[in-house]
């Protein structure tokens, strides 16, 4: 006997594209199978019954008939919608920057649990959240170490020596810290402070309670997301597409409140 | 195919890359053209050439026309205070259909689409900031599709917008006519019980 037709799992929708007039493609990240494409039928149609459960940023139970090439969408049903992250701009493209992250790292059909358990909580960290740097940042860390390109934190990543306690360097085609020495050799690695190591050490290693406790300043912040981006950029040899809309949202929210400071 | 005479060929292969026009239906098509009289099949390909040549987008709202300014923003009694934006020309045909909207049109082309890159940049919005510089509109209307596209494409109207001292609304949401409570999804139900009115 083959594998039954129909299958239920839990999933979290992570990309759409639509298909004729009213059908959509949905990626989607479920615990047992990993990443999946598959065909939500009528989903654009007005009064479809899949319509909102279908829609990226969205945690839901799902029926799944096995399909020739795609399975389809037979029924689903919302778990959790994460209201708060459609009702707001800079939260739902902080959303939608972690599902494209786990969409770049993963393949199809490849089973990754602790993955969907962390990108389910990261959602509901960013839906409750004020601080989206910090999720945004510890979250990169940790998809890194689910998927095989945790970053070499401790030991000088071109000499092998103990990394010390001093300004040191970040080099993204290495993955790792660079001793000064070797740092000033490396033309493409940036700077990397003393506290940005320490908040990187911490957060790849320990969970989220204790991660969020962590207060960045500006600067920290700023470096930080410099030296992930970079890293993440390098890796997946393109940079991430929204994480250039989450760039060009935060310059237009500096221009909007610097046009209210002057009024 | 050589069993087929070429000019069927030649048409079967243009309707197939129309949407939804598999080559069967193409087929199907190029058929019941050849049954019917000439003078259809003439209309019907002076229609389709014109649609090119005469159709071009209206320089104020962006809506397809053949006319610059179209009918809509040419009409002295629309109302000139309002702009209802949408996310592409088709989107007007069942807005105007309603009969219950005065106002004039924006047509932005496209949504915000962060993992599609696909910026405000790419869509018409620097034109609707110029339109409403004039400072004759005190109303934005957003009819932007309400899934996630559409909402980032309406929240960060409502941010530029709102900071010019403009009335924004947007079109209420919730259950559609003729749908199934039983079958409605969590977020158009939570959406309807927000937006409830006064009965």
């Amino acid at each position: 006997m083959g594998a039954p037709r129909d299958y239920q799992t839990q999933a979290v929708v992570i990309g759409q594209f639509k298909l004729g007039e009213v059908d959509k493609i949905i990626t989607l990240y479920t615990p047992g199978f990993g990443k999946l494409r598959a065909v939500a039928k009528g989903a654009c149609r007005p009064g479809s019954k899949l319509g909102g459960n279908v829609e990226p940023l969205t945690h839901s139970l799902m029926m799944l008939a096995r399909g020739r090439n795609l399975d389809i969408v037979t029924q689903s049903q919302t778990i959790d919608a994460f209201m708060d992250l459609k009702g707001d701009l800079w939260r739902m493209a902080c959303g939608l920057y972690v599902l494209e992250l786990v969409d770049c790292f993963t393949v199809e059909n490849d089973e990754n649990r602790p993955l969907f358990d962390l990108l389910v909580k990261a959602l509901k960290w960013l839906s409750q959240s004020n601080d989206s740097e910090i999720v945004l940042r510890y979250f990169e860390l940790q998809v890194l170490n689910s998927v095989g390109y945790r970053p070499e934190l401790y030991c000088c990543a071109v000499c092998g020596s103990p990394v010390k306690p001093v300004a040191n360097f970040f080099s993204p085609d290495r993955g790792g810290v660079l001793c000064p020495r070797c740092g000033q050799q490396d033309a493409m690695c940036s700077p990397l402070s003393v506290d940005g190591l320490k908040v990187l050490r911490l957060w790849q290693s320990c969970d989220y309670a204790t991660a969020r406790r962590v207060v960045l300043g500006r600067g920290l912040a700023s470096e930080l997301e410099q030296v992930m981006l970079a890293y993440v950029n390098c890796l997946l040899e393109r940079e991430v597409k929204s994480m250039v809309w989450l760039k060009e949202l935060r310059k237009s929210q500096v221009a909007v409140d610097n046009a209210s400071a002057r009024d | 195919m050589v069993f087929v005479a070429e000019p069927v060929t030649k048409l079967v292969e243009a309707l197939s890359k129309l949407p939804g026009i598999g080559p069967k239906s193409a087929y199907r098509l190029t058929y019941h053209l050849l049954r019917s009289p000439a003078e259809e099949a003439r209309t019907l390909a002076e229609a389709i050439a014109g649609l090119k040549e005469k159709i071009t987008l209206c320089t104020t709202c962006f809506n397809v026309t053949d006319c610059d300014p179209c009918v809509i923003c040419r009409d002295s009694e629309r109302d000139r205070s309002s702009i209802c934006v949408v996310e592409r020309p088709s989107d007007i045909v069942p807005l105007e259909r309603t009969g219950k909207y005065r106002g004039l049109y924006h047509v932005l082309h496209g949504s915000i689409s962060p993992a599609q890159g696909i910026g405000p940049e790419e869509l018409k919005l620097r034109e609707l900031l110029t339109r409403l510089d004039s400072g004759t509109v005190r109303e934005v209307i957003l009819a932007t599709n309400p899934n996630l596209e559409g909402e980032a494409t309406a929240m960060y109207l409502r941010r530029v917008v709102s900071s010019l001292g403009i009335r924004v609304s947007r079109l209420a949401r919730g259950l559609p006519f003729g749908a199934e409570l039983e079958y409605a999804d969590d977020v158009t139900l939570s959406q309807a019980i927000e937006g409830r009115q006064e009965f």
